[in-house]
């Protein structure tokens, strides 16, 4: 399976294999706008890399929207309207964080609802113990009525007999 | 001929397996003994006659025999002999024969080393290891088979990936192998026990370590790759949450819950149908990881083009093992009577909360990776789910869990003292407190959340010392009988303290590498220096030079701490010329615990050249954590307790009793 990891990377990296992701003819003067360019970059997938980031990806895709994020934060976009535009162009799958929506609501609450469900397995199967079992745990075992007639009954024999 | 031998040995192989799946199996329903003693000796000869396959393929590629395909495609006869040998395992076809071959080596350790175990039981699990080796080495011979001949033999061979020339990426497959076919056997003892319709705690036992040894192997299998991840392709990054990452971390996590429920099962007669439940879902992860990568269901422009028969043939397999051995546990698994009662505060509570965290974890990762194919194939919807989004899910699980490591092991069996074990932890999470007042003094109020991370890992670091110094109690008893017990403290103990403590560490590294990192991207000239967390890096110039097999130009910068210089880095980026294939091989420096790291881009007009450099703080803990980590299992295996049946245990015990820790 490692060899399938193996041709994995080998797929994956026949875009990065010369590695140089950002180059510095890219980064913008303004510290803060590149800092939001950059954060952005890490969001974005590069369409023709396997799940890399533009940010990390040299493919000349990648390149290609790294300066395209630059000029519209630039021109004074906003972060959200940055992405809106990408996402109207270049659709969803170029989120690496795919949005909170109907068709992605399975998505973001597997994790959650799997810990809830573990929760309640946990607890059902904690209930579904007799009473008497769940007191056994505490060491001390409260009689039920029955119990205790039942050893008066005994002991009123023996002092009975 | 030779290459026709191994071919020959693959065939009997199969045909051995066919006997090795049935007869023991039917022996052991039928209690029969001359059935059930056919499995051993079957599992040997069938590991030798793999190891006969091995060794051929391994000449072929020695020798550079390019009248075989698989040879032809992956070698070259110029390549370094240590990659020639490595290249068997760096394709499709050889790598699948080396994981039959781990596979059938596992087995036949069974077969020799299990005489201790009742018959049925050893008879039934290598007969649903022949199952597995059946599966695999009828898909080897039917889809990918390593010994094809080409009828006239080219001259030159098609030279192995560079990115695989690498002895990282050498050692990584079998490291990772052994880890998943190491589950195989978990998952036959499971299954075996499900046919059997009996499993206790001395079932737990023989399990153990099995588990262990394949979660060491699996753990080092992964810091390897993501080692190798990082200094190869040269942008400094270590987990990329890629799906094919992902279906290596899916059976760690499974895998690492399977490990800790067995210790309630073995200890305390509890959760033993989710143990077993644990054991098929550990394996089938590893199943269905192989099922991903080699279907093309994760095909991308730039994948490799995928055999389509090979992914039927995968899924078929992956349909009959996981979709069988769940249905004969829907069925069985009533049979297995639950005991051991415990209070939800208690030692096996804290490992149930442990199984929860990690199996919601492998939840999200699972889903994650397999909702884009999803959500592809019914709607024809196309989304990414990336790093950010596993940032987002998978760590709020991590948080809660690594809060609570070090309570589980000072809790009491049974029912435990939440108070009275928080009392035992009172300097650790004062250590830990510590750790982040001095992160917060380093680096500023400006990232909230990365001294909460760094104290949340130096937190389970000093949990684990504190669960050994409470075992011990120097203060209480003197120094000299403090060492005593030290030297019997169970392997057990030491193996969960040293386990632990690896995960702190790792978890530090990863805090400080990603929120402390210092990066730097710029054209440098020759002369050129960057200053960079007290670090001045100068350029000195480039060169070119020849390797064996490729062509490279070398950049050489000057590392200068205080004007002293402390180091020489060399990155470079390669051609491998039989492929014309460009590589970066990343300058990297150790100082101390940490890192500068360094890659070259594009060459400038006279002598320029763009330049990354970063310096990663801590990094290298993210892969000293794992190595701690599989240590720590290696402490566990050697426990004598886990050596079911070791003759005259009362010989070998320690002659103080009053040695034994108290617990």
């Amino acid at each position: 399976m490692t060899r399938f990891l193996a041709s994995f990377w080998i797929a994956f990296t026949l875009s990065l294999a010369p590695a140089f992701s950002i180059t510095p003819d890219e980064i913008l003067d303004d510290p803060v706008l590149e800092q939001r360019a950059r954060d952005l970059s890490a969001n974005l997938r590069c369409m023709v890399c396997q799940n890399q980031s533009i940010d990390d990806s040299d493919a000349p895709l990648a390149k290609d929207l790294r300066v395209l994020v630059r000029e519209r934060l630039v021109d004074g976009d906003s972060d959200d309207e940055v992405i809106d535009y990408l996402v109207s162009r270049y659709g969803e799958f170029v989120l690496l964080k795919p949005r909170m929506a109907p068709h992605t609501f399975f998505l973001w609450a597997s994790a959650p609802l799997a810990l809830v469900l573990g929760l309640i397995a946990i607890f059902v199967t904690l209930r579904r113990r007799k009473p008497s079992e769940r007191d056994a745990i505490g060491g001390t075992v409260a009689l039920s009525e029955d119990e205790k007639a039942k050893l008066d009954a005994l002991l009123n024999k023996k002092a009975g007999s | 001929m030779i290459v026709e031998l191994g071919h020959y040995a693959l065939v009997l192989t199969f045909a051995l397996t066919l006997i090795q799946s049935t007869v023991p199996l039917w022996g052991a329903v039928r209690e029969d003994d001359r059935l059930m003693a056919i499995a051993p000796p079957v599992s040997i000869a069938m590991f030798f006659l793999v190891l006969i396959s091995f060794a051929a393929l391994t000449i072929a590629y020695v020798t550079s025999d390019f009248s075989v395909v698989n040879v032809w495609e992956n070698s070259h006869s110029a390549k370094p002999m240590l990659f020639k040998i490595t290249g068997v395992w760096g394709n499709h076809e050889g790598s699948l024969l080396l994981w039959v071959l781990i596979l059938v080596f596992f087995g036949a350790l069974v077969a020799y080393f299990g005489s201790n175990m009742p018959s049925p039981l050893r008879a039934a699990t290598l007969a649903v290891q022949g199952w597995v080796t059946a599966g695999f080495v009828l898909f080897m011979l039917a889809t990918s088979n390593p010994f094809n001949r080409i009828p006239s033999a080219p001259i030159e061979g098609n030279d192995l990936n560079p990115i695989l020339q690498d002895i990282g990426l050498a050692i990584h497959p079998p490291l990772l192998y052994v880890g998943y076919v190491g589950f195989s056997i978990t998952f036959s003892f499971a299954v075996a026990a499900l046919i059997l319709g009996r499993i206790d705690a001395a079932w737990a036992r023989w399990v153990r370590p099995w588990t262990l040894l394949a979660w060491a192997f699996l753990t080092l299998g992964i810091a390897m790759g993501s080692y190798w991840a990082y200094y190869e392709l040269g942008w400094g990054g270590w987990w990329f949450w890629d799906p094919v990452e992902n279906a290596s971390f899916m059976p760690w996590l499974a895998g690492t819950a399977l490990l800790h429920s067995a210790i309630v099962m073995e200890k305390r007669d509890a959760l033993k149908v989710w143990t077993v439940l644990l054991a098929i879902f550990t394996f089938s992860l590893s199943l269905l990881g192989t099922f991903l990568v080699r279907s093309g269901v994760l095909t991308s422009v730039h994948a490799f083009a995928t055999d389509p028969a090979r992914g039927v043939f995968i899924l078929v397999l992956l349909c009959l093992f996981i979709g069988g051995s769940l249905s004969l546990y829907a069925w069985r698994a009533p049979l297995l009577k639950q005991g051991g009662l415990f209070s939800p505060i208690s030692r096996e509570g804290a490992l149930v909360l442990n199984n929860l965290f990690l199996s919601a974890a492998t939840a999200a990762v699972l889903v994650g990776t397999l909702y884009p194919l999803a959500l592809d194939a019914i709607t024809g919807e196309k989304i990414s789910v990336g790093e950010p989004f596993f940032n987002l899910t998978f760590g709020p699980l991590m948080v809660p869990l690594l809060m609570a490591i070090p309570f589980g092991p000072v809790l009491a069996w049974k029912r435990g003292d939440l108070l009275a074990a928080a009392e035992r932890l009172y300097a650790g999470f004062g250590i830990a407190i510590l750790a982040v007042l001095f992160t917060f003094w380093l680096w500023g109020m400006e990232r909230v959340l990365a001294p909460i991370g760094v104290g949340l890992g130096v937190w389970v670091m000093a949990g684990a010392i504190c669960e050994i110094w409470t075992r011990v109690k120097p203060r209480e008893v003197g120094l000299k009988r403090a060492f005593e017990r030290l030297k019997g403290l169970p392997g057990a103990a030491w193996g969960t303290a040293t386990a632990h403590f690896g995960v702190g560490v790792t978890v530090l590294g990863i805090v400080t590498a990603s929120a402390f990192q210092d990066e730097y991207v710029q054209t440098m000239k020759p002369g050129d220096t960057v200053n960079l967390s007290g670090y001045a890096v100068t350029f000195d110039g480039v060169a070119p030079r020849r390797g064996a097999n490729f062509i490279e130009d070398v950049g050489h910068f000057t590392v200068r701490q205080s004007g002293v210089v402390i180091a020489e880095m060399e990155p470079s980026k390669r051609l491998y010329t039989a492929r014309q294939f460009p590589t970066t091989e990343a300058g990297i420096h150790t100082v101390g615990f940490s890192q500068i790291y360094l890659s070259m881009g594009e060459g400038r007009p006279n002598g320029a050249i763009d330049v990354r450099v970063y310096f990663k703080p801590l990094v290298t803990l993210i892969w000293i954590g794992c190595v701690i980590m599989a240590i720590g299992a290696v402490f566990s295996m050697a426990d004598r307790r886990l050596r079911v049946g070791a003759p005259k245990p009362s010989a070998k015990r320690s002659p103080q009793p009053s040695a034994t820790p108290a617990e």
